[in-house]
This record gives structure tokens, sequence and C-alpha cells, in this order.
């Protein structure tokens, strides 16, 4: 495209004939929300009760009906159910017995350890040199050094727990997304099938669907688990088919010339071929993880997540922010110990290092298991002394009390300021907005971007909320999720920006964004809740601070992945820096800054969810709470509802994004 | 074995939707306006070829010829949607996978235009990869393929791993892993065309050097006409998925079949592709200031016949067959339109 060309031919101020159905579209709502309340008819107002559809119960009396009744002759659904949940329960059993409780025999008090868990200096000696293995000396010093931290701030048991969970359903949604990606791959019309329930188990929030779970399989740790895996398996699946399409044609050529079996060309050369690709997916699947199983403590997951969420319940500030900084260090570890994995997967080694690094590592192993037989010889050297235990609990108490007594008057400023004059009037403008209007223009604008498929796709999600009842409670969903979206949007794309043209202040910027992403939803909620108390204002802190970093990472990318060719033929045009960057850069660069707006906005959608926990009112709050009543039906509604909302606006900046690069042609 | 090695009659492959109407007794029964109208790409189509044992056959087209697709129906990767492929006097299509296994196994390799090779194995993996999926005993096929890599000049460097080496070096693994397996046909799909000129000229080196050494039977597929002509015993030109001649590098510069063909051949250089019997007038009793063997390339001899004043005598089984001056020298080398013997 030639620089001329972004220019338009037509005098300054005259309107665009592609911007027509934009401007007219926001004069009509500015008309409508002006309108006085008895211009319009009531049922247009407020959603008549009489029309709505009783889906929550429908969905409540299915499963009730599934629980109870339903069965296949020869064995019921709850039989079966309890099968699945008993398999489970095998390696998480396992894992918990091995890293947290041990090998225990009997019931409550009566209990009899047989065979103790890891002790905390087997478990640090081993995973130091696990760390040294795959990572080198930095790993195994950040690895050391994180562990201790936990046994020190006395998080170990607790943190263990955690870290077994996450460990079983990390293996089990690699291995699984691993399954279902090639196989997606081989049979095309199964990519098909796949693809709206990929879509909509990483778009409805966790909350949505821990519920189901805890009928299907009880209360306890199976359920959290079945949650986990079906949360962190999409990416998997994902990254699987995208690795597996991207091993050269000429790889599987030569499997066939080779007289390769179909099986020996997928595991011999596709997967292998693919590995490195395939460990950012594994990465992926252990992160997400780590982030539902704290959030699935609210079904008996246990571990660090029920210790925040406690804290969090009786406001216990000090041991909640030790928990959550526990959690950050249980992230980081398992976040860089995978990277290192998937670096490793690609990197070559001299076979001597080699095997001097196996004979150290093999050997650090043994001691460690020597160790951990000791301990069941010894019980009493086991536990961490209680006398080497720190707790920066009270400390922390003491601070945040101080910072609020210091600066009460300006933190209430700042928020009052922000809810009177931002959220409050943004709430009013959507609630006042009239559904029948809301539907229709989110069909047109389907209509518009991507014809009548994607205007009959959305309109129909959107009109979804109004039909189940939850029209209000969608619109302050839209509202809180739509002013943290603009607020991250307007601070991601600046950043990114800034950061794009400077190596070394994007390094930077990308270690701050980098741990931002591998946090917990969770850990966000705890400094911001002590800073500014719960309601609207801390929850949007805390998408904001959450849904930032792709809108960074996306406009990053974009500017400075534009053809330097383009950029000297600006600077050769005698454009000044400004100039560049408003007429060159940003305009090139619209897809991708658009793409990563889309990510902000699913990612803002997960974080409101989790915001129930500090008192919203929107449709984070009625999963929450029907979780909190075991209502299924409108747990699930509710649900489906926010993950529709995900959809649409997916939908539409897909579309926007995608006719905007074809408008470009293939890029330079 | 005197029949051909591979052959293929009638051979075609389209692509697009509801293929099965154009073919009419295993033949493709539409032409190319038929095709086009109903949307259907011809990557291939009317291939008649037969390649003998022994001898090295250059595929050459430029890029959407079809030359790529030819050459996978001749493997058997791909299947042709007419016409017949035979190996050996088998036809590919008619044989069973298992059996194809086997032959894909045993008798053929294939070196690729980008390498092909596995990250995550060594050379030495890479080469014993072919023989590890027959199920041969690892002492084996680890001594055969540090034989294959000594074989290219790789010694010292099997445990290396492919991203250490050269775009050049690579391509020696892929050569040495398509030999490893002892194929009585050695595709040779672009293998070069991803090197640095001068390297390309090394490669084509070891291919000669090799195909000395070796015997195989070569299918080689270039887009170059100059490598083409350096490593061909005969050339197929292919163009819009048809060959439009096929014949030795001297036949098509005598004798261009079509203005396409031609539009190759009159850049070639001739010197090292024309022999003496080509450019030979007939002898007539004159005093010759020495001889020059009929089969000979004009390149070997051109010096010696344009110093001397006398013509030379182009001989075969000891007898003089024709005369050679520094006129038909001139000529070749200008690359003036030859009215010599056809």
């Amino acid at each position: 495209m030639s620089i001329a060309a972004a220019e338009p031919a037509a005098p300054a101020r005259s309107i665009d004939p592609a911007h027509v159905f934009w401007i007219l579209a926001a004069i009509v709502t500015a008309a409508i929300v002006m309108l006085p309340a008895e211009a319009l008819p009531a049922w247009a107002r407020k959603y008549p009760a009489a029309w709505q559809l009783p889906f929550a119960a429908w969905i409540s009396s299915f499963t009730k009906w599934l629980m109870d009744s339903a069965s296949f002759g020869l064995f019921t659904v709850r039989d079966l159910t309890r099968a699945i949940s008993w398999l489970l329960d095998q390696p998480l059993s396992l894992a918990r017995a091995v890293f947290a409780t041990g090998f225990v025999r009997g019931q409550g008090s009566d209990a009899v350890t047989v065979f103790p868990a890891i002790p905390w200096f087997s478990m640090v000696i081993a995973a130091t040199a696990a760390g040294y293995a795959v990572g080198g000396r930095r790993l195994a010093l950040g690895m050391a050094a994180g562990l201790l931290y936990l046994a020190v701030f006395g998080q170990w048991t607790s943190a263990m727990v955690t870290l077994a969970s996450v460990l079983v359903s990390s293996v089990l949604g690699s291995i699984g997304g691993l399954l279902i990606g090639l196989a997606c791959v081989r049979w095309r019309w199964l990519e098909r099938a796949a693809a709206p329930f990929l879509d909509i188990a990483q778009t409805m929030p966790v909350f949505a669907y821990l519920l189901p779970m805890l009928i299907l399989f009880g209360f306890g740790p199976v359920s959290a688990m079945v949650a986990t895996v079906i949360y962190a398996l999409p990416p998997m699946v994902r990254v699987t088919i995208l690795a597996i399409r991207a091993v050269p044609e000429e790889i599987e050529a030569l499997g066939r010339m080779t007289g390769c079996t179909r099986r020996q060309i997928t595991w011999k050369m596709l997967v292998p071929t693919a590995l490195p690709a395939l460990m950012v997916g594994v990465n992926q699947v252990i992160m997400l993880s780590l982030n539902v199983v704290i959030i699935a403590s609210m079904i008996g997951a246990g571990g660090l997540g029920w210790d925040v969420l406690t804290a969090l319940r009786s406001l216990n500030i000090g041991k909640g922010l030790e928990a959550g900084i526990a959690i950050t260090v249980l992230a980081i570890l398992l976040d860089r110990f995978a990277q290192a994995l998937a670096l490793r997967a690609g990197a070559v080694e001299a076979e001597d290092a080699a095997r001097r690094r196996k004979a150290f590592v093999s050997s650090a192993l043994a001691i460690a298991v020597a160790f951990w037989l000791l301990t069941a010889l010894f019980p009493a050297i086991a536990p961490y002394p209680e006398a080497w235990k720190l707790s920066t609990a009270p400390y922390w108490g003491q601070f945040v009390s101080w910072i609020n007594v210091t600066f009460f008057s300006t933190l209430e400023a700042i928020r009052t300021a922000v809810l009177l004059n931002i959220l409050v009037p943004v709430k009013r403008f959507m609630l006042a907005l009239p559904w029948p209007w809301v539907v229709f223009l989110v069909t047109a604008i389907g209509f518009r971007l991507g014809g009548w498929r994607l205007a009959l796709t959305v309109g129909l999600m959107a009109a979804f909320p109004a039909l189940v009842g939850l029209w209000p409670a969608t619109m302050i969903t839209v509202y809180l999720c739509g002013v943290a979206v603009v607020i991250a949007a307007l601070i991601g794309v600046s950043i990114g920006i800034v950061a794009a043209g400077r190596p070394r202040l994007w390094r930077t910027v990308e270690i701050v964004i980098d741990t931002l992403q591998t946090l917990p939803t969770f850990v966000y909620l705890i400094p911001i809740v002590m800073l500014f108390r719960v309601g609207d204002f801390t929850a949007l802190i805390a998408i904001v601070l959450y849904a930032v970093a792709p809108a960074i990472r996306y406009t990053a990318h974009g500017v400075s992945r534009i053809a330097p060719e383009l950029i000297e033929a600006g600077v050769m045009t005698g454009c000044t820096r400004r100039q560049i960057l408003t007429r060159i850069r940003l305009p090139l660069a619209t897809p991708e800054i658009l793409l990563g707006i889309n990510q902000t906005i699913l990612l803002a959608l997960s974080m409101l969810v989790i915001t129930a926990l500090v008192g919203t009112r929107d449709l984070g709050q009625e999963t929450y709470s029907a979780l909190a009543k075991a209502d299924v039906g409108r747990g699930v509604v509710a649900g489906i509802a926010v993950a529709f909302i995900g959809m649409i606006a997916d939908r539409l900046v897909s579309a926007a994004a995608a006719g905007m690069k074809a408008r470009r042609g293939p890029p330079q | 074995m005197s029949g051909p090695v591979l052959a293929c009659r009638g051979v075609a492959k389209l692509y697009g939707s509801g293929l099965a109407r154009f073919v009419k007794n295993g033949r493709l029964s539409a032409d190319p306006e038929r095709l086009a109208a109903d949307g259907v790409t011809a990557a291939v189509r009317d291939v008649d070829l037969e390649i003998f044992r022994g001898e090295t056959f250059v595929i050459m087209g430029l890029s959407g010829s079809g030359k790529s697709t030819l050459v996978r129906c001749l493997s058997g990767l791909i299947e042709p949607t007419a016409g017949e492929v035979l190996f050996e006097g088998r036809d590919l299509s008619k044989i069973s996978e298992r059996e194809l296994i086997q032959i894909r196994r045993l008798q053929m390799g294939m070196v690729f235009q980008n390498f092909a090779l596995l990250p995550h194995l060594t050379v030495l993996g890479n080469v014993a990869f072919p023989l590890g999926i027959q199920g041969r005993p690892k002492a084996e096929r680890d001594k055969r393929a540090r034989e294959m890599i000594a074989l290219v000049g790789l010694g010292g460097r099997e445990g290396r791993f492919p991203r250490e080496l050269s775009g050049g070096q690579q391509q020696r693994v892929g050569i040495a892993r398509s030999l490893a397996v002892g194929p009585d046909v050695w595709f040779l799909d672009e293998p070069f065309s991803a090197l640095d000129p001068l390297i390309r000229r090394e490669m084509q080196d070891e291919v000669l050097r090799l195909q000395g050494m070796l015997k195989k039977t070569i299918v080689f597929i270039t887009h170059d006409f100059d490598e083409a002509v350096r490593l061909a015993d005969r050339v197929a030109i292919m163009k819009d998925g048809r060959i439009e001649q096929i014949g030795t590098a001297e036949e098509l510069v005598l004798a261009p079949a079509t203005d396409y063909v031609r539009s190759f051949t009159r850049e070639a250089p001739r010197a090292k592709i024309l022999t003496a019997r080509s450019v030979m007038r007939p002898a007539d009793g004159e005093d010759f200031a020495g001889h020059v063997p009929a089969g000979a390339r004009i390149a070997a001899f051109a010096h010696d016949v344009e110093a001397s004043q006398k013509p030379f005598a182009v001989v075969e089984d000891d007898k003089v067959i024709g005369a050679i001056d520094r006129l038909a020298m001139i000529d070749v080398l200008v690359g003036r339109e030859l009215k010599a013997a056809r």
C-alpha cells in the first residue's frame, strides 16, 4: 500500500461515506437514551418477565434428572460419574500423598502415616537439581530460593497441595490436548466440530462450570481438577494444531518416502519436530491450571487458594497477602521451569557436557530420595521447624493501616472522583439503553463487518441475556468491562508504542507484563482491596491491571513488525517522527492492535467474574452466588451470558481486523 | 533387466472437485479449455516417459510447471488422477499400501529442497533414521550411517545437530540419509535450489562423483537449465504440466522441439554440450592437424582446433567420419545456428 493512499482524496472536512454508518449509529443511540422514559413502550425498557424463557429451570431440572434417575440400563449416570471420579482420584491422591499429606491408612484422627510425604529439604534439593538440569545455575538458584521462601513463611503444606493439583492437571491437560489436537489435524471435520466447544470452554467463566462439576463429581479435589483440565486444555489443542501444521510438508513426505507408517510419522517425526512449539502450549497449560486451581479451592481443591479465600473473607489482609505472595512465587517458579523446559526442547548440547550434567542431577536426586527414606525412619526430622518460621503478616497489616490512615483522604478522593465522573454516568447510560435497540445495533454491526452469518450469530447471542431475564446484570457487566477495556487499551497502546522502538525499555516492560500475566487472577484483588475496599472501583483497577498486558504486547509487536522499507520511505518523504507514528506505524499496526484489544476484552471478562468476590453486581455475581446456593441452572445461564459477551466481542473485533488485513493484501 | 525402471503412461494430476468426470478408461478425457472452464487446474497432464536403469534423468521446468507434482507421482507420494506410473513394470496405484511401504523403504530414496532434516536428531540420527524405520539393529544402522556420512564428506560431524551445519552441509546430510538404505531409484527434488551458487556447483560435482561410484537411477528435479545440462543423461522440459521435449542436452540444443525449449537452449553453454559429431562436416581427404573422438565435447578440444590452421579429423572406431575446423569452433562459441548434420 502506498503512503499517499492513507490520506483521503476528498477535502478534509467532508464525511467519508464509510463512516456514515458509525456516525448514524452513535447519533441514534444518544437520542434514544435522552428520550424521556415514557416515550418508549414498557416492554422495550424492561424485558417483560412473561416473555422469559426458563432456561435456568430447565437446566436445573435436567441435571436433577440426570443425577437422580438417568440410567444406561446396567448402571446409572451417577454410577458412571462416580466411577470416573474414582479413576481420576487415583493420580491425584498419589500426587497429594507424595507432595503433601504422606501415605495414610485409616480415617480422621485414627489415621496412621504409612509413609511420609517428601520432606521440604528433599524437595528443595530435587527441585534445585531439576532446575539446574533444564535451565542451568540461575534457574537452580531461583528454585531453591522460591521453595525456601515457601518453607520459611509457613506456606509449605498448602503450597504442596496446590502443586500436586497443578502437576496432575497439567499432565492430564497437556496429554489430552495433544491427543485431541493430533486428532483434529488428522480429521478436519473434528476440528470444525471442536471449535465452538473450545471457544466456550475458554470464554465461559470458571465459576460457571465449577458448579456442574460439583454436581457431577461431588465436592472435592476431583471436581476441581476436572474443571481445571477443561479450562486449561483448549490452548494446548490450539497450539498442537498450529505446531503440527507448521511442520514443513517435506518432513511428512520424507516419512512416507522412508516407508513410515502413519503412527511412525506422527510420533517419530511430526511431534518431535514440533516439540519446541508444543512446549509453549504445555507452559500455558501449567499457568492456566495454577490459575484455576486457586479459584477451584472454593469447591474443595484446598491449598493456597483456600488460604487466600478465607483471608479475604475475614479481611485478614496480612495473611491473604502472604498466601498471595506464595501463589506468586509458585507461579513464577512453575512458569520459569516450564519455559526453560520449552527452550531446552529446541536446544543442543555437547555430548560430554550433557553426561556431566546428567551425573550431577541423578546424584542430587539420589540424595533427595535418601533423605526422604530417612524421614520415614525418623519422622521427627521431617517437618520444618516452627522456630525457623517467619511471618510478615502482622507487619503487612500494620503497613496497610498506616497507608490507610495517612493517605485515606487522597485515596478516597481518587475513588470518588472516578466513581462519580466515569463509572456512574456510564453505568446509567448502559442501563438506560433499551434492549431491542442494543440487539439491533449489535446485529447491524455484525452485518456491516461480516455479512449475514456474523449478524445472525452475534444478534442471537446478544438477545440471549434478555431472553433469560439477565439483561440488567449483563449491561452492568458490559459497562464495567467496557470502561476497564477502554482504560486498559489507552494505557496499553501508549505503552506499547513507546516501548516498541526502545529495546531496553521493552525488556523491562516485558518482564512486568510477563509477571502480571503469570499471577492467578485471585492475587490481584488482595492489594487493591486493601487500599480501596470493596466495590466497582476496586474491580475496575484489578481488571485493568490484569487485562492490560495483551494490549501492550500486540501493539508493540504490530508497531515494530512494520517493514523497515516503509519507515525509510516515510523518512525519505520528509516525515517527522510524529508523522511516521501517526501516518505509517499506527495505521499499519491497527489490525494487530485490534487483536490485542480482543484479547484484552476476553481477559477483562475472566477477571470481571473473579471480582464478584469484591461485591460487584454483575453476571459474575450471578454465577458466584449461584455457586454458593448450588443453583446449577442459574449459574450456567449466567456463565453462558458472560461467554456470549466475550464471543460477540471476539467475533466482531476479529471480523474488523480480518477485513482490514484483507483490504491491505498479504503482509509486506 | 532391460525395461524401464520407471515409466509414466498418460499421467495426469488434477486439482479441483468432481474430478472423476474428466477421466475415461484411466485416461484424461478433457481438453485444457474444458478444465479451465470448470475451475479445475491440471498440475500435470499427458505425461509419457520412461526412465532406464543407471541413467540420470532430469526434469526441468520453471516454478508452476508441474515438475514437483510429477516427481511426487513418480515416487508414489501422490496418486495421479489419470494414467499409470509403473515401477519395475508394476502399477504403483494398484499395489497394496504395505507393498508400497516396502518399496519406499528398500528401493527409493529422496532428497528434499529444504533438506527436511529432523531438528531433534543429530547428523547420525538423521542418517540412521530410515534404517531405524526398517527396524534394523542399532549397531548395524549406526555403522551404515557412519559410512554414508563419510561418503558425503561429513566424517567427524556425526554428533552435530542440523542447525549447527551450513546449508550445503545440511543437504549433504540429506543426501547421506537418502542413500543409507541403498535405494535403486534416487529422487532429488530441487536439492540445491536453496543453496548459494558456488555451493550449488560444489554439490553438483558431489552428485556426479557419487553417481560415478554408485550408478543409481536418478530422477533429478531442477528449475536451472545449466544444472540440468551438467548432470543429465536425458532432460525432460516441462511447461504448464506437459512435457515439451525429452532428449539429451545435445538433442535439445540441436533440435529444440518448441520455441519454449529454444528459449532455454539459446543461452546454453554449447561448447560443453555439443560433441564433435554434431558440428563436423564431411571429410574430403584433406590434411589433418590431429584427431578428436566423435563423442568428445567441443570444450575439450576447442583450444587445439582453434590454434591450428588445418582441420582436425573426427574419429570413431579408428575410422575418420568427418572433419572439424576453426570456423566450426567459432560458430559454436558465438552461438550461430548450426547447419551441420543433424
